[in-house]
């Protein structure tokens, strides 16, 4: 019960700095009142409520599913069976992902049907899927971050140089938009799970990172995607 | 929208969200790994809290927050509020960050995996500081209309330096922190200004110089995170130092 009430409180407070700044500029900056209150007041309650309840779900399912799975993908010990999670989890979550589908929509728009929703789609999908298989293979290797990184980001620049400046913006956004909620927990805990089973690897410095991949990877794709058809 | 299309849009889109991740989840563990769960009746009722949440904290947001959160950023892309553009980017982005459910999913791994060693409220203000500083000068790009490619590749590279000087156990956690800054609440609020102030500023793109913002908000957290790893780094140096003499 305690623990309930902590978590409560957490939340609350998690939402509190979101609140001072909206009363902030619209009380005294903007010098207005909130136009309808008991609506707000609802949203906030809802907001509070809903953070604690995901919060909750994250120790009770999420995690622990993520480093089940974790678990027993090191007991198989076929590496094969693990990059095809990856890449079934990268493609599927980024496939359904509601953001993405908004985005894409918009960059046929502007491009007045050049990029194609559907196949950008894929891209950054296929994107994400090998982001995530290949930071599974860097966890098994025991590899620093920081060279994938430095290769992705290189790659990344020197296609900018070539690629039309519509994709570029679109292409640096798309690393953003497509991990969601949900994904990010179930991507991490499986990340340090597998870290924490494998001897000799360290579930901070291994474990982590797999959330990053999947935000890199798609601009590359993506890129290769504009430089084609655009 | 209407409350009745808040209630529906948004119960399909945490579908959208849940499904299949969890289909892929349980296809892997029951069918090609026919591994058992433990505690699968907790793991069911925790998912049921799980969606509940995000559902309920989806509606809040439509309900409570984007409105006013929209309509403010609206007005301070005008031109007639730009001494406060600069200030509210940078609160808003700070604000935003600090409730985003994927980073507390991750601060709060980071700090199990760490014995408590690395904290996520501090994690997640660093984070925190990093989308403010972001959002201040990305606005500031919308207004000077510099190339956005220069900018991320300063960041990167200021990254990768400080990455060079942090201790290795945080990098791999700055880098995903990167990738989470910016989704359920800071993207709708940080899309209104971007576009605001592109469609407000003479000369400048809305859909090339309005979307750079989120990208932005993905290059500055390494940066803080890192930052703020070396600088503990460097006092817990200092202090080892000063006891040896």
């Amino acid at each position: 019960m305690k623990y309930i009430l902590q978590l409560l409180f957490r939340s609350v407070m998690d939402v509190a700095p979101l609140l001072v700044v909206i009363f902030f500029f619209q009380l005294v900056v903007i010098g207005e009142s909130f136009p309808n209150t008991p609506r707000m007041l609802a949203g906030i309650a809802l907001v509070i409520a809903g953070l604690f309840l995901f919060m909750r779900g994250l120790e009770l399912a999420l995690f622990p599913l993520g480093e089940s799975l974790a678990f027993s993908f090191a007991a198989k010990g076929d590496v094969k069976i693990l990059l095809a999670f990856a890449v079934a989890i990268g493609y599927t979550a980024t496939m359904a992902e509601p953001a993405l589908i908004v985005v894409a929509e918009k960059a046929e728009k502007i491009t007045e049907g050049s990029l194609q929703a559907f196949t950008l789609r894929n891209t950054v999908a296929g994107g994400v899927a090998i982001g995530i298989a290949l930071g599974c293979i860097r966890i098994i290797l025991g590899h620093p971050i920081h060279y994938y990184f430095i290769a992705g980001y290189v790659m990344v620049m020197a296609m900018t140089a070539m690629a039309p400046t519509k994709i570029i913006g679109l292409a640096y956004d798309i690393g953003g938009v497509t991990t969601s909620t949900v994904t990010v927990p179930l991507v991490t805990a499986l990340g340090v799970g597998l870290a924490s089973s494998i001897s000799g690897r360290n579930p901070l410095i291994d474990g982590f990172g797999l959330v990053a991949f999947a935000a890199m990877t798609p601009m590359v794709t993506v890129m290769i995607y504009g430089i084609l058809v655009l | 929208m209407s409350a009745h299309g808040v209630i529906l849009g948004d119960m399909l889109s945490v579908f959208r969200d849940v499904a299949p991740v969890l289909m892929v989840a349980l296809f892997f563990q029951f069918v090609v790994l026919r591994a058992r769960l433990p505690n699968a009746r907790r793991i069911a009722g925790g998912f049921l809290a799980l969606v509940a949440g995000l559902y309920l904290f989806m509606i809040g947001l439509d309900i409570g927050i984007f409105p006013i959160g929209e309509a403010m950023a609206e007005k301070f892309s005008r031109p007639e509020h730009q001494r406060w553009t600069i200030v509210f980017a940078f609160c808003i982005g700070y604000a935003t960050t600090m409730a985003e459910p994927a980073l507390l999913a991750v601060t709060q791994k980071a700090e199990e995996v760490s014995s408590g060693g690395l904290k996520s409220f501090r994690l997640r203000n660093a984070v925190a500081l990093g989308v403010a500083l972001a959002l201040s000068v990305g606005v500031y790009r919308i207004s000077t209309g510099d190339p956005l490619w220069v900018y991320i590749l300063v960041g990167y590279a200021v990254a990768l330096t400080l990455t060079w000087f942090a201790p290795k156990e945080i990098v791999p956690l700055a880098y995903d922190s990167g990738g989470v800054t910016t989704s359920t609440i800071t993207v709708p609020l940080v899309a209104a200004l971007g576009l605001g102030l592109a469609a407000n500023t003479p000369g400048r793109d809305p859909l090339i110089d309005g979307f750079g913002l989120i990208a932005f908000a993905s290059v500055f957290p390494m940066i803080t995170v890192l930052g703020y790893a070396v600088m503990m780094k460097t006092i817990i140096l200092y202090r080892k130092r000063g006891d040896r003499r």
